[in-house]
């Protein structure tokens, strides 16, 4: 193996065994999980040293879906070119990605959006985030060995993207919100739709909560396991559902609003070690359930008071901000994602970076793994979350 | 069935031939079956429909299908495997389980060896496949194959225990090891079959005897040796074709043996829940199978629902729960059955 894996290997002490009074060096193993494993969600690949099934330490491999998203964006031809990239960041969350992206150049344009544009925008982005949680939550099922749940929260993520085909005509990356406006208007049945998908999907929260949430094997494997106590979650910089997981109240939509999020009824579900200790990984499960729970409540306020107006009015003809440079945050499903813009007064951006939530999420998944077991390496990277289109970018 | 055989056959050795393979006559038709009905049952409970093409009606031919393409795929060794050991394994764990069979009674009439030992010769034997598990995962030469393998070593090695003290506590009630014999115990209505005896006893024994079971043969919530989310595929990493194939036929195969030992023990076997209504050699065969068979289900039903333990919580299930349960049967049967008899 290569030279950082050495240097874990040195700091390595000999297992000593209880009851027979001296240190024994038991042999450890070094395996690689992933690229192509069916649990690392996507291409991620984990050294792993092993000493038996326990787990010595941990080491993320990543760069596999490397696609030079930010250098690519310096080598488009206007701002808003740059959407259909942002799309690809995290996959599942498309939605998510173009808010916080729209959301940076508006505030660097001083453009100030129509209010129809802000409501649709909200209630698609609690959507995306409902169909990220939905997907994390199911493959989480299947991690820990249940089927049957990603199967139902398939089946509820159909109704979403359902909804987003009829609105823009696309199921996963959608080119959608642009900067000053969307691509179309909502149809005339969104709203009866949105509200007929609140109604729909309320029960079903429940159903998964008494199949999965509260099943005592999914709560012994989850329960105390990859616990990330919150000074040291803080530390790592993790943010969205894991951070909230371990107990630390934050969410940018609360701490520090964009958009219209400041006139919506909704709490911040936090981890309160309700199982075992904070911050585990059944509380940063727990967390995404009640995200979801909380924007359902929020689609429902915005649909029902989503005004009319025009959705392309404030689009402007030509984009070319002022020389000078923005760093705009959002929260999207995975945690907090920021986007920092540098703008050279030309038609094109000068730099574009992103400050990806899973990257950074993934940065603390050794330290949640050291001492834990094969199969729990599994429940933990899944309780993170992350996807690796948005960590490689 | 075999005086029967041997009147009209003349030949002692053709005889023993056909008797061993009178078993393979069930155990494929429903390897192809149980998969085809494993999909079905897990679509529907998952809200979809599973094969609905290959052969017309509910796509019913499709593990058919997927038999004749596993057979047309090219023998796969791997180049770091020990490849006589790696060929051997599929066999080994096949033989394991198909021996099994040997001594189940699938009907008043027909039961392939009829030795008195029957039930302890099921057991010895089916422990034979874990030999080939570890065989397998040794032999592929990959680190997820020997987790797997050494999973499913110290998985069956924990859960023997409870199944064998489940079966004991049933041996203290019958006072036999003929699997014929227990089934003859049990014939007359519903109310005779051993799983209402010396209640709660032994319905307790009947569960426990049932769990273990899963675990013997790698079902969720135990499916730890080839948890494909964690170790890919666990000891059949490495195999493909129609070595995966056996391997996928064994694993059925010892699925229905471990129901029929069920059955036979625990509800009545062949016997008809009727009493004299609808018994008979033929109709022996159906309850059989169709007694069986509703093990399976239950078995398919389970792993669909559950999800996976851990190893450390496995081995805490098969040592700390079922164990000194068991012994508690055994226990209070004992005590039943001193109090009662002598």
């Amino acid at each position: 193996m290569d030279a950082t894996l050495t240097e874990v290997e040195k700091g390595r002490r000999p297992t000593t065994i209880p009851g027979l009074g001296r240190a024994l060096r038991t042999e450890e193993m070094v395996i690689s999980m992933g690229p192509q494993h069916p649990s690392t969600h996507g291409v991620l690949r984990l050294d792993i040293v092993v000493d038996g099934e326990i787990v010595a330490d941990v080491i993320p491999r990543i760069g596999y879906l490397h696609r030079c998203f930010e250098k690519h964006c310096e080598h488009m031809a206007n701002y808003q070119q740059v959407i259909p990239y942002v799309d690809r960041l995290d996959y599942v969350a498309a939605m998510s990605n173009e808010f916080g992206y729209v959301v940076a150049m508006e505030k660097m344009l001083k453009i100030q959006v129509p209010e129809r544009v802000e409501y649709i925008r909200v209630i698609m982005a609690e959507f995306s985030r409902i169909v990220s949680h939905l997907i994390a939550i199911g493959t989480y099922g299947l991690d820990i060995g249940a089927w049957t749940p990603f199967l139902y929260c398939m089946r509820d993520r159909e109704h979403v993207l359902d909804i987003f085909e009829e609105t823009c005509g696309a199921r996963l990356l959608y080119n959608y919100m642009w900067i000053g406006g969307l691509s179309h208007d909502v149809k005339p049945t969104f709203k009866d739709k949105v509200l007929e998908f609140c109604k729909y999907f309320r029960p079903n929260i429940k159903e998964l909560n008494d199949l999965l949430s509260y099943n005592k094997i999914f709560i012994d494997r989850t329960a105390s396991v990859g616990v990330l106590p919150g000074d040291v979650a803080v530390n790592f910089g993790v943010s969205g559902p894991v951070l909230r997981g371990s107990g630390v109240q934050w969410d940018i939509r609360k701490n520090d609003p964009y958009s219209i999020y400041n006139r919506f009824d909704f709490d911040i579900p936090f981890g309160k070690g309700e199982k075992g200790k904070v911050g585990d990984c059944w509380d940063r499960y727990m967390v995404r359930v009640h995200e979801m729970e909380q924007s359902v409540n929020i689609i429902e306020q915005a649909a029902k008071q989503l005004p009319e107006g025009d959705v392309q009015s404030a689009i402007p003809k030509r984009i070319r901000p002022e020389a000078g440079e923005i760093y705009m945050r959002t929260e999207t499903p995975k945690g907090e994602l920021g986007y920092y813009i540098i703008s050279d007064g030309t038609a094109s951006p000068f730099r574009i970076k992103v400050r990806p939530p899973c990257f950074v999420n993934l940065s603390a998944l050794p330290a949640m793994c050291r001492g834990a077991m094969i199969a729990d390496i599994i429940a933990i990277l899944g309780s993170t979350d992350v996807v690796l289109g948005e960590v490689d970018r | 069935m075999k005086n029967f055989l041997l009147e009209l056959l003349n030949n002692e050795a053709l005889v023993y031939v056909l008797m061993a393979l009178v078993p393979l006559i069930w155990v494929i038709p429903f390897a192809l079956f149980g998969v085809w009905w494993e999909r079905k049952i897990s679509a529907h409970m998952q809200d979809r429909l599973g094969p609905m093409l290959t052969g017309g009606w509910h796509g019913w031919s499709q593990t058919i299908a997927d038999a004749v393409k596993l057979l047309q795929k090219e023998d796969l060794v791997p180049a770091a495997a020990d490849k006589k050991l790696f060929v051997l394994a599929p066999y080994i764990v096949f033989a394991g389980s198909y021996a099994a069979y040997a001594a189940i009674p699938f009907s008043a009439a027909f039961v392939g060896a009829e030795i008195n030992l029957g039930l302890f010769y099921v057991i010895s034997i089916s422990s034979l496949v874990v030999v080939g598990l570890i065989l397998a995962g040794w032999a592929s030469n990959s680190k997820w194959s020997l987790f797997g393998a050494m999973r499913s070593a110290a998985q069956i090695v924990s859960y023997e225990v409870p199944v064998a003290l489940s079966i004991l506590a049933v041996v203290m009630v019958v006072g036999t090891f003929d699997l014929q014999e227990i089934n003859q115990l049990q014939t007359g209505p519903v109310w005779h079959w051993l799983v209402f005896q010396k209640f709660p006893f032994l319905f307790l024994a009947c569960v426990i005897y049932f769990l273990a079971s899963l675990a013997e043969v790698n079902r969720t919530p135990f499916d730890l040796p080839e948890s494909e989310s964690e170790l890919v595929a666990g000891y059949h990493t490495e195999y493909s074709g129609m070595r995966f194939a056996l391997m996928y036929l064994a694993e059925y195969a010892n699925m229905f043996a471990v129901s029929a030992i069920v059955v036979t023990l625990f509800f009545g076997g062949w016997n008809s829940p009727f009493g004299e209504f609808l018994s008979g050699p033929w109709w022996g065969l159906f309850w059989f199978l169709g007694k069986g068979l509703a093990v399976i289900f239950v078995q398919i039903w389970l792993r669909w629902t559950l999800p996976r333990l851990r190893v450390d919580q496995l081995t805490y299930i098969g040592w700390k729960v079922l164990i000194p349960f068991s012994f508690a049967i055994i226990l209070g049967v004992g005590a039943w059955v001193l109090a009662a008899g002598q």
